[in-house]
């Protein structure tokens, strides 16, 4: 089990870093949705240090939709997904593998980026750790919800597109929970239990996604 | 015992609930017409007046029974797909298909009705309270829903995806509305609430309870108007369909 698991997930990020293009436009798109919202809203620090946990949240949400929709494609155009099939490994497992893989390349540069796009924000040291603690539970959730969107919109014409409005929805409650983390703390309430909340929503995906994820391949290749 | 189960799925097939649905269509738009026109002449003439909101508040007796079909249809849609799936039946996702535009449309008529309601009382058009923003969300259910099967050419593939979808979506409605509560009791936002403890007029709420009927009974009109036509679109090539278009003809 473990070993498929490692497999695909080392198979996986292999492929990525030789391409390495692809994991770094999801790393500059989010610096650069982060770095914009100053220039809308106005230079001033104390709005910002306000809006700071919600922008660099919804710059994550919307970098980590951009990258689903090569979690599968490369895979679907040479055939490889077929044989994944297939496999006699079940399906949900080599599923979480391709997440993982996935998340390590496009969601992990993130986090690592977060908090020095925080410092623009004039966060505090101790908002910057509880951020990069609420990004590094709530991308992965990210990762496993839109994998069902990636999932069911395999191979459409209008796949990019339909993601968004497929996968929006459903990442409201990481949202709600991961930038309330950071307001919590800059507010002085302490976001421990946005934290136990992105926790358990986390864990309830890595149960249950990969199963509609599986289910929604084999509708998808017929 | 076998024999009811025999006819309990006699209408699981296309050819055979079609000329169902034709049937019931006319009679369910009998009782949705009724009851509408009863429930509105009972909300605008018999219904009191409202102590605090005055007769503004009547717009109540269209945004809440709105707003439940809205949340009934998806749980009814979501339904449809388990059984899809589990039973292989065609006619499931042809339902669900059918339902959505409907299901859409009250979650849209909750929104615009509030929206009307809110700017008298509580002087906006918009608030970002609980109840609204999981509405607005359920409404962008529908919206993907509807767009993920119009994009699938491939029919068998769209009722699937469509009903994987609606299955998530379920899953997750609670937690998008809890998440919401919370966030917005965290925020503090909105403090103003509706008249609160304020129990309601026995005639308001049977006035209520009628319209509510009668929005079901128009959700079953149309869903079986719309099914009627998606499965003629559908089995378009097979020979039951073909002789009753040249009968028709």
């Amino acid at each position: 089990m473990l070993e498929t698991l490692a497999w695909i997930v080392r198979r996986d990020v292999t492929i990525a870093l030789r391409r390495r293009t692809d994991v770094f436009t999801t790393l500059i798109f989010f610096v650069i949705v982060i770095s914009l919202f100053p220039l809308g809203v106005g230079p001033d620090l104390d709005t910002l240090r306000l809006i700071a946990p919600g922008v660099v949240w919804v710059g994550a949400l919307l970098a980590s939709m951009l990258a689903l929709e090569q979690l599968f494609l490369a895979d679907h155009r040479d055939g490889t997904l077929e044989q994944i099939l297939l496999a006699p490994q079940p399906l949900p497992l080599l599923v979480i593998g391709k997440v993982v893989a996935h998340w390590l390349i496009t969601g992990l540069p993130l986090v690592v980026m977060a908090p020095v796009l925080g410092l623009q924000y004039d966060l505090s040291a101790e908002a910057l750790e509880v951020m990069v603690w609420s990004l590094l539970l709530g991308t992965p959730t990210l990762s496993l919800l839109g994998a069902i969107a990636a999932a069911l919109t395999l191979g459409l014409r209008a796949g990019g597109v339909l993601v968004a409005l497929l996968v929006l929805p459903l990442y409201i409650p990481v949202l709600i929970f991961g930038a309330g983390a950071v307001e919590a703390t800059t507010s002085g309430l302490g976001g421990s239990a946005h934290l136990s909340l992105l926790g358990a929503m986390l864990l309830l995906a890595l149960l249950g996604t990969p199963l509609a994820t599986a289910a929604a391949l084999r509708v998808s290749s017929g | 015992m076998q024999n009811r189960l025999i006819n309990w799925f006699k209408f699981s097939s296309p050819a055979t609930f079609y000329p169902l649905a034709r049937r019931l269509a006319p009679i369910f738009w009998a009782i949705a017409i009724v009851l509408v026109a009863i429930g509105l002449y009972m909300s605008f003439f018999v219904a009191p007046v409202d102590y605090k909101q005055g007769d503004g508040y009547r717009i109540i007796f269209i945004h809440v029974p709105a707003s439940w079909m809205s949340m009934f249809i998806y749980l009814v849609m979501a339904g449809w797909s388990a059984i899809g799936l589990i039973f292989n039946t065609r006619l499931s996702f042809m339902m669900s298909q059918a339902l959505a535009p409907t299901g859409a449309l009250f979650a849209f008529i909750s929104l615009w009705t509030g929206s009307f309601w809110g700017k008298p009382m509580w002087g906006t058009w918009w608030v970002w309270d609980a109840r609204i923003t999981s509405e607005l969300i359920l409404l962008f259910l529908y919206l993907g829903y509807m767009a993920l099967v119009a994009a699938i050419d491939d029919r068998r593939r769209a009722d699937r995806a469509g009903a994987i979808l609606l299955l998530v979506g379920v899953v997750n409605i609670p937690i998008i509305y809890f998440s919401v509560k919370w966030w917005n009791t965290l925020h503090q936002g909105a403090t103003i609430k509706m008249n609160g403890q304020t129990s309601m007029d026995e005639t308001m709420l049977l006035t209520m309870l009628i319209m509510a009927l009668g929005f079901w009974a128009y959700s079953i009109a149309a869903a079986m108007v719309r099914v009627q036509s998606i499965i003629l679109e559908r089995e378009a090539g097979s020979t039951w369909a073909q002789e009753l278009i040249g009968e028709r003809a």
